[in-house]
């Protein structure tokens, strides 16, 4: 077979955004995918933030399979009995650019592997590549089996798991501290019940995120309103599992018998249990991004933000597999595919939200770390709350009061002040 | 909801050859098995003393791979089209 312009390596939506947009560019792509249909491997723990989405394909949510568009956030502190919550929600009628999505992946993945496929990518699904091929230092195509395949680049989207960005020694063996287990289960509920659940009309969609629902481990707990479809999630970090003697899937049924989330699913129908590791180490963990001939993108970078009221994992994606793209086309114009060459995509990402989110805001690991932040405080936040609007026909304290006695009946002054200072520095 | 039944909802298939190799002896004198409380999907387990590991129900996340302690877990994707398909994702 001649040398491709191009390999990427999954279809999942940093492979598919590259292939895109260099098929788009004139440029022979492949695109391979393990699956034997795009989509079935993955799983969304969060929302898609669709501006970059768009300045590829305009108005893509015209187009897209997408569930809901998300006007409610809402950010939940549970303890044992209740919730403390913050409440946001947008009554904004017409979509613009920078709405999210809850999507469905096995959907959105397919669709959009078909546009790369449309713009003239080539499509390869049920296929694993096994290794690279290297020449001297320089990668010069893949392997899968028995076959070889030959190209300029060879882009890696292959997920949080990236064989190839270990094979290419981007990155070191990955460990518990910067990772996440998310498991996720879908309920089947009627729209109509789910638009009076969650007080929404016709499209819109709530997005929830819950702290304190992880018998006190670090991570945290989402809720996804879809067409007619829940997406219940939980995401524990690794380390947990070196202490606790819950399973996974106890801390799912855990997590599910609180009864705030309880009557959020009532009725329904569970169709789906999933699981997917998430990339939890922040700037500190980003792979190494290029070097001869290779880019790694999305997942398989640790290109993914999490600063507990904020999620992004999928339009970074987008936005690395895009900005491979432009570094690969304009490499293809002087034939220089050296790490020399390819450093740009580096700088684009550096120019760009993605490095520059995961910069200002790389401390925040430590805070979403700190078991505290998962135990004590959604306890006193909501024994705070309890004391504020319940009444118990005794004279009641003034606000102040009663919030100082509530926190310094709970952490300690040199705990407060280190965890005020992580929160500053965090956030 | 038991977590067999759960699993039960997943479409598998199977590939004969095991995309994942655990050194059981090994495992049997780790003091932790975190993987055991990890994997979401059950595969790891204590019976009569025994350790056991099955990956058919797998459903491919990589948690035991990163968690093992002893570096002992061989770790792969199934090959190209087996392994588990979600239909929501």
């Amino acid at each position: 077979m001649e040398n491709l312009d191009a390999i990427v390596v999954g279809a999942g939506p940093a492979g598919s955004a590259a292939a895109y947009s260099l098929a788009k560019n004139g440029l022979e792509v492949m695109l391979v995918e393990r699956a034997k249909t795009p989509g079935e491997k993955n799983v969304s723990g969060g929302v898609l933030y669709g501006q970059v989405l768009h300045n590829l394909i305009p108005n893509y949510w015209e187009k897209a399979p997408l569930e809901r568009r998300i006007t409610t956030h809402r950010l939940s502190l549970l303890s044992n009995e209740s919730a403390f919550t913050l409440d946001f929600s947008s009554g904004k009628r017409s979509p613009v650019p920078n709405d999210g999505y809850s999507i469905n992946r096995y959907k959105f993945d397919q669709w959009f592997a078909e546009q790369a496929e449309n713009a003239g990518a080539l499509l390869a699904p049920g296929i694993r590549v096994d290794d690279l091929l290297w020449k001297k230092n320089r990668i010069i195509g893949v392997k899968a089996g028995t076959d070889e395949v030959q190209a300029n680049v060879v882009i890696a989207a292959d997920g949080v798991n990236s064989q190839l960005a270990a094979k290419a020694h981007m990155r070191k063996e990955h460990t518990s501290e910067q990772m996440g287990l998310g498991i996720k289960e879908v309920y089947k509920l009627p729209r109509k019940i789910i638009e009076e659940r969650f007080n929404l009309i016709g499209n819109e969609g709530a997005a929830y995120h819950f702290i304190g629902c992880t018998k006190g481990h670090p991570g945290g707990g989402f809720l996804y309103t879809n067409q007619d479809t829940l997406s219940l999630g939980l995401v524990i970090f690794l380390p947990a599992f070196e202490v606790t003697k819950d399973t996974a899937p106890d801390l799912m049924e855990h997590y599910k018998s609180h009864a705030f989330i309880q009557r959020l699913i009532r009725d329904g129908e569970l169709k789906e249990y999933s699981a997917h590791l998430v990339p939890e180490g922040g700037y500190s963990k980003i792979t190494k991004l290029y070097t001869n001939g290779f880019l790694v993108t999305g997942d398989a970078a640790g290109l993914a933000f999490n600063i507990g009221y904020a999620l992004e994992g999928m339009n970074f994606a987008i936005a690395s597999g895009i900005a491979a793209a432009e570094t690969v086309i304009a490499a293809t114009k002087t034939g220089d595919f050296s790490k020399r060459s390819l450093k740009r995509y580096e700088q684009v990402l550096r120019d760009s939200f993605v490095l520059k989110d995961m910069k200002t805001f790389k401390r925040a690991h430590n805070l979403f770390n700190n078991p505290r932040l998962h135990s004590t405080y959604p306890k006193l936040v909501n024994t705070f709350a309890h004391d504020l609007f319940t009444s118990k026909a005794v004279p009641r304290q003034k606000l102040v009061q009663l919030l100082i006695r509530h926190v310094l009946g709970n952490v300690t002054i040199p705990s407060l002040i280190r965890d005020g200072l992580q929160v500053v520095r965090g956030l | 909801m038991k977590l067999e039944e759960k699993l039960g909802l997943i479409r598998y298939n199977l590939d004969k050859e095991p995309h994942i190799i655990v050194n059981t002896e090994k495992c049997e004198k780790c003091r932790t098995k975190p993987c055991i409380v990890g994997c979401p999907a059950g595969c790891f387990k204590i019976e009569e003393n025994k350790f056991l590991f099955q990956y058919e129900d797998c459903i491919e996340c990589g948690t035991c791979k990163i968690i093992c302690p002893k570096r002992v877990i061989e770790w792969s994707y199934p090959r190209g089209t087996f392994g588990m398909a979600f239909r929501y994702g």
